[in-house]
């Protein structure tokens, strides 16, 4: 199995997860690990009650510098970007001319018109140069694959590094700072994807092995593979680009209206705009919804939501996004997209698992709170 | 007398009825397995047809009949505890028993040294 991943890129910790027994898989063309030798459950809980560190390398790291770089990245945008201040960080969408989300991403302003980007590693090929034919000629986009980018994640994390760094202890959620931890030079934000407080920690390429190594030494820390990482979004009720977002689904149908800047919704200047538009005033054909489902089956993406038998003969009505089992809240749980009148939660639906009627109801987002340092 | 199959199954056999379940190897590369969806007794199963689903937190499996037979009983222990599956695969991680069409095709299925040889390949 170790052959097929010959064509496949590695990140700077390639082979401290061979070393840790990680097993490698293909994912957005590179080589990652899914899990270590302690399991994906194991690796899920731990993230929930003590910290785990996550190689999230493959993720595209940018810097965007110059004069005007906030109101240039906001062409590609709906998000507030100027209005977001020196050592803040903000989630966004990079949204399509016909309204489609073309990434979802993290912007943060490091200094005035000095802007560090992170994107999905299946998407970075096409943010990058979508962002750079909206850029004037004094602003200029870097990317920065000699960077990696590790998340240290859970409720343990901020306590472990306090005292390596004090400057880390003082961000809260969405917080970011360029200091030294285990005398490396790293641009950290009080931020991830799992739910729980916690960091991302972008880190010199050739430092990084070093670094990991000096975070998994830390008392009780364990590495996590995406296995984990894709549990812990679902229970946190967080998007995965290519499953719960892709250029068809707006921002409206997802849910993500709250990206989309004050300002922005007053001067409908962003791409996509009008589509926008239309369905905050008309309601969209669509919308994401959380899924619980009854019994222990799980139900993965792809998986056709129908009505009840009773109802309308059971015709099929959306489709599942992601989908699998949920460690914390211990049973199965979905995101999926259905028309806005079955978007009520407690609504009853079938799920279609190789044929069978699986019964379901719409549940609020998230399965299990977030606990972020607010 | 124990069997496997190159899908990664064991198959045990006492007269005409096979106990069927996954190897070590299988349970260690599907990891944490979550819910197992097992065929209903009386069902008529032909050599490799797709008969039980296993769950892990990542992904669902296929889990195939080795020969041709009938369903007899399947394991109630997992419907409750799916976990059976990764800490006993070879013991209480049962899956299914069925009665074969028959038994002499048995023999033809690989014997452990066999088995392992191929685990090893991989």
């Amino acid at each position: 199995m170790a052959d097929s991943n010959d064509d496949l890129l590695q990140t700077p910790l390639d082979a401290l997860h061979r070393s840790l027994g990680a097993r490698m898989v293909p994912f957005a063309g590179y080589a990652m690990p899914v899990q270590y030798p302690t399991g994906i459950m194991a690796e899920h809980q731990a993230t929930r009650t003590g910290a785990t560190l996550f190689d999230v390398s493959h993720m595209g790291q940018a810097m965007l510098a110059g004069p005007g770089a906030a109101a240039a990245l906001e062409r590609a945008t709906p998000a507030d970007i100027q209005g977001l201040k020196p050592g803040r960080q903000r989630y966004l969408l990079l949204t399509t001319d016909d309204g489609g989300v073309l990434d979802d991403a993290m912007a943060a302003t490091l200094a005035p018109d000095r802007l560090f980007l992170v994107l999905n590693a299946s998407r970075k090929h096409l943010d990058l140069p979508r962002i750079a034919g909206f850029l004037p000629p004094d602003v200029v986009l870097t990317p920065r694959p000699d960077r990696a980018l590790l998340a240290f994640q859970g409720p343990a994390a901020a306590g472990l590094l306090a005292p390596h760094a004090p400057a880390l202890a003082a961000l809260t959620f969405m917080g970011i700072a360029e200091t030294t931890l285990f005398g490396q030079a790293i641009i950290a934000s009080r931020s991830g994807y799992t739910g729980e407080d916690g960091y991302e920690i972008s880190v010199a390429a050739d430092e990084a092995e070093d670094f990991a190594r000096a975070l998994l030494a830390l008392p009780g820390v364990l590495p996590a593979g995406l296995g984990a990482r894709d549990s812990l979004r679902l229970e946190a009720g967080l998007c995965l680009y290519g499953q719960d977002l892709d250029e068809t689904i707006s921002a409206v149908e997802a849910g993500l209206v709250w990206t989309i800047g004050k300002r922005r919704r007053t001067d409908w200047d962003f791409p996509g705009a009008a589509r926008v538009r239309d369905e905050l005033a008309h309601g969209a054909p669509r919308r994401r919804v959380g899924i619980a489902i009854d019994g222990r089956q799980p139900a993965r993406a792809g998986t056709p939501i129908h009505l009840p038998d009773g109802s309308e003969g059971g015709r099929q009505v959306g489709l599942i996004t992601s989908g699998g089992f949920g460690p914390t809240v211990n049973r199965p749980i979905a995101m999926g997209y259905v028309p806005p009148g079955l978007g009520v939660d407690g609504t009853a639906l079938h799920l279609m698992v190789r044929g069978k009627p699986v019964p379901a109801t719409v549940a609020p987002l998230p399965f299990h709170p977030h606990r972020y340092l607010r | 007398m124990l069997r496997f199959t190159k899908d990664h199954e064991w198959v045990r056999l006492d007269g005409r009825i096979a106990t069927v379940g996954i190897t070590d190897h299988a349970q260690t590369a599907l990891g944490d397995v979550v819910f197992v969806d097992l065929p209903e007794p009386g069902r008529e199963v032909a050599e490799a047809e797709a008969c039980a689903v296993v769950e892990s937190v990542k992904a669902a499996s296929d889990v195939y009949a080795p020969l041709a037979g009938r369903i007899t009983e399947h394991n109630p222990a997992l419907a409750e505890a799916p976990a059976l599956v990764n800490s006993d695969p070879a013991g209480a991680g049962w899956f299914f028993r069925m009665e074969l069409a028959d038994p002499a095709a048995f023999e033809a299925l690989m014997q452990e040294p066999e088995y392992l040889a191929l685990v090893e390949s991989l």
